[in-house]
């Protein structure tokens, strides 16, 4: 009937004015699925959320969840609880008071109130403290109780907006493992909105990349990560080096660029490009590797290989980040993991050194601009 | 070579005494304007009321030193200040219930405006109090007169004329009037504070909007309610103005009893006036903190 899909967009507009806060989005999300949006400030994820909550209607498009169209639905119909970024708790009842609410509204009897509450408390580990009111606990206790508020209700989605964002950074390591724990436990959809590019790595099924309003890549934290399906993505998603070029011979998949300082370089790209069109390569500073001049090297036969010379070396303990400089006058970051033995005088890279620069076709990502 | 002057040297324990009076002199110094003007304006003319009310009135106006229970026996005995006393406590309520319902959902829009327009509105809000209140009510006389604002309107528009002057209703429009900007201050005080996410996410968890209301920004907001009750109350049931313009004398509240036997009777009746005046303190005490009581239940 709904085939496994718990929210549906299709073509959604949402225009404060004349901006469009949110542009012509559409997406599926699953059953069950840990579904993030991630996007720089004012991208329209928070808008996103609220249309699906209810707070914001669309200004056109349709919106469904588990293949009821919504309409004009008020939040209280909707099968679907929000986590609020402040938390939003009220402050004159105590933590069983608060998160006994939404059954109270669904005139749920009181004995089973009773239970589910404490039921509630206990997956978020604060069973003893029902009976304290939301000020007398810490921001990490508060944001526990937010959620058992929001679960206690046996929602069909959970909406996270930024849930994690007044944390520290520990207490946001901790309750990212929680939030997951809590997920798998329940098989209920989350859908979690970040601005944390790592958070959305590493808590995902599949992430929406947002900007401007728009959604720009939807996929697994791998897809979005290996392979950015343009620039933005590439550059939101972890670090990347940008190289302009033009295409010189495209053969499917693999494709040889010329670059705007003159070096020839061989490169992968999902789409076919045609020869002649303006590109940009993306090269991830872990996957572009150096090798010593005269070293015996595989590395060297690959298809991009340009002789460098290093020109920082910062070493921030468990990686070494290099910057060398092409004969082009082009310089590259490279990341490097220290695997060697600190004992060994030629585990790090000297300023100066001459190096060879090399990525494998693969790990250079062509995209059109 | 500088020439250092050290002062004898104190034991500690001398001068942390020494801090000690003088931090006493100092709070002392602070509080004492405000005692003594309680003492000698509110204290001591209290004293002087409850001591004449239990006087005999003499037969010029003046005080007869026999003491009697006469001036409270008549309170509860006679109608016209029984009947005094339920009118005034009665358009008190009904003042303070109207002012309310006006002064919510227009505090609530004026916290809900854009900050430029939030000043613009409170400012409005305030500007009558920039024209003297008695002429503001006798304004109210021009407009609900029998050939006044309303009754032109009205008969304009074919409707027979309403006969509006020295009536309840006047008066309890013109305290309307006259009290709503100190029920509207307070609820924007605590209505502004009050974070509106909290409505959403009440929403959220399957509240309608009346239940969101009742159960999360009523309670909230009680403080701010309590307030304006108050403020609105007390003034209200000592008016004599509004109900001596606008009631003519047909709508006498206690302040218009208190002003007669005071001033305009003949004689006057200061023991009688004085007996009144602490059995009403007393009664609006006491409606005080059960108010209290009851709408502050929940809050620690
Ligand atoms: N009620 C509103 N009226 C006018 N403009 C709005 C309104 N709500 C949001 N916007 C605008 O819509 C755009 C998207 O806002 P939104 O809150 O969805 O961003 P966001 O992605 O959640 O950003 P952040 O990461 O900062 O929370 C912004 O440009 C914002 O200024
Ligand atoms: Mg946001």
């Amino acid at each position: 009937m709904n085939d496994g899909i718990a929210i549906e967009l299709d073509d959604i507009v949402k225009s404060f004015g004349d901006v469009n806060a949110v542009d012509h989005v559409s997406m599926q999300i699953r059953d069950g699925e840990f579904f993030s949006m991630l996007g720089p400030s004012g991208c329209g994820k928070t808008t996103t959320l609220r249309m699906i909550a209810g707070f914001e209607f669309p200004t056109s498009g349709r919106l469904k969840i588990h293949g009821k169209e919504m309409g004009n639905t008020p939040p209280y119909r909707r099968p679907v609880n929000t986590v609020f970024q402040s938390y939003a708790l009220f402050p004159h009842m105590t933590v069983a008071q608060n998160v006994a609410f939404g059954l109270e509204m669904k005139r749920v009897p009181k004995e089973q109130i009773k239970e589910r509450v404490q039921k509630a408390l206990e997956l978020v580990r604060l069973p003893t403290f029902g009976d304290r009111y939301p000020r007398q606990m810490s921001g990490g206790q508060q944001q526990r109780v937010a959620l058992a508020r929001a679960l206690v209700n046996e929602p069909e989605v959970l909406l996270l907006d930024e849930p994690l964002g007044a944390l520290d950074q520990k207490l946001r390591k901790e309750m990212q493992f929680e939030l997951k724990r809590i997920q798998e436990e329940l098989g209920i959809t989350f859908i979690f909105v970040t601005h944390d590019q790592e958070e959305a790595l590493t808590m995902s099924d599949r992430i929406a990349v947002m900007n401007a309003g728009r959604v720009l890549q939807i996929g697994t934290p791998t897809e979005i990560y290996e392979r950015p399906n343009c620039r933005f993505v590439a550059d939101f998603i972890g670090e990347s080096n940008f190289i302009e070029g033009t295409v010189r011979a495209s053969n499917g998949q693999y494709a040889t660029i010329e670059t705007s300082d003159g070096l020839e370089m061989q490169g992968y790209t999902e789409q076919p490009v045609s020869v002649g069109s303006s590109v940009v390569l993306s090269l991830r500073p872990e996957k572009a590797r150096l090798s010593t001049v005269n070293g015996n090297n595989s590395q060297k036969h690959e298809a991009n290989t340009f002789p460098a010379k290093v020109e920082r070396v910062s070493y921030i303990g468990s990686d070494t980040r290099i910057i060398v400089r092409l004969a082009s006058g082009r310089t590259i970051d490279v990341w490097e993991q220290n695997t060697r033995s600190t004992l060994d005088r030629d585990a790090y890279w000297q300023p100066g050194e001459a190096a060879i620069l090399s990525c494998s076709v693969e790990n250079a990502l062509i995209l059109t601009s | 070579m500088a020439i250092e002057t050290v002062p004898p040297p104190a034991s500690h324990e001398a001068l942390s005494q020494q801090r000690r009076a003088r931090e006493r002199l100092k709070v002392f110094g602070l509080v004492f304007p405000g005692l003594f003007w309680l003492t000698f304006f509110f204290a001591l003319p209290l004293v002087v009321i409850f001591i004449y009310s239990f006087l005999t009135p003499g037969p010029r106006g003046d005080v007869v030193w026999i003491f009697t229970f006469d001036n409270y026996a008549r309170l509860f005995t006679e109608s016209l200040f029984v009947n005094a006393y339920i009118r005034s406590i009665w358009l008190g309520i009904l003042t303070t219930v109207i002012c309310l319902i006006i002064g919510y959902p227009l505090a609530v829009f004026i916290a809900q405006a854009p900050p430029r327009w939030r000043t613009i509105l409170l400012f409005m809000v305030l500007i009558p109090f920039w024209t003297n209140f008695l002429v503001r009510t006798y304004a109210w006389m021009i407009i609900l007169q029998n050939n006044g604002l309303i009754n032109w309107i009205v008969t304009s528009l074919g409707f027979p004329r309403l006969s509006l002057m020295n009536t309840q209703t006047a008066v309890l429009i013109g305290l309307v009037y006259g009290e709503l900007p100190f029920m509207v201050l307070p609820l924007y005080a605590s209505i502004d504070r009050f974070d509106f996410t909290l409505m959403q996410a009440a929403s959220d968890l399957g509240a309608s909007k009346f239940r969101a209301f009742t159960r999360v920004m009523l309670p909230l907001t009680m403080p701010g309610i309590a307030a304006g009750s108050v403020l609105v109350f007390i003034p209200t049931v000592g008016q004599f103005v509004v109900s001596d313009l606008l009631g003519g004398a047909k709508v006498d509240m206690l302040g218009n009893l208190l002003q007669r036997l005071f001033t305009r009777a003949n004689p006057p009746n200061w023991p009688l006036g004085s007996a009144l005046a602490l059995m009403f303190m007393l009664v609006l005490m006491i409606l005080i903190v059960f108010y209290f009581r009851s709408t502050t239940e929940d809050d620690r």
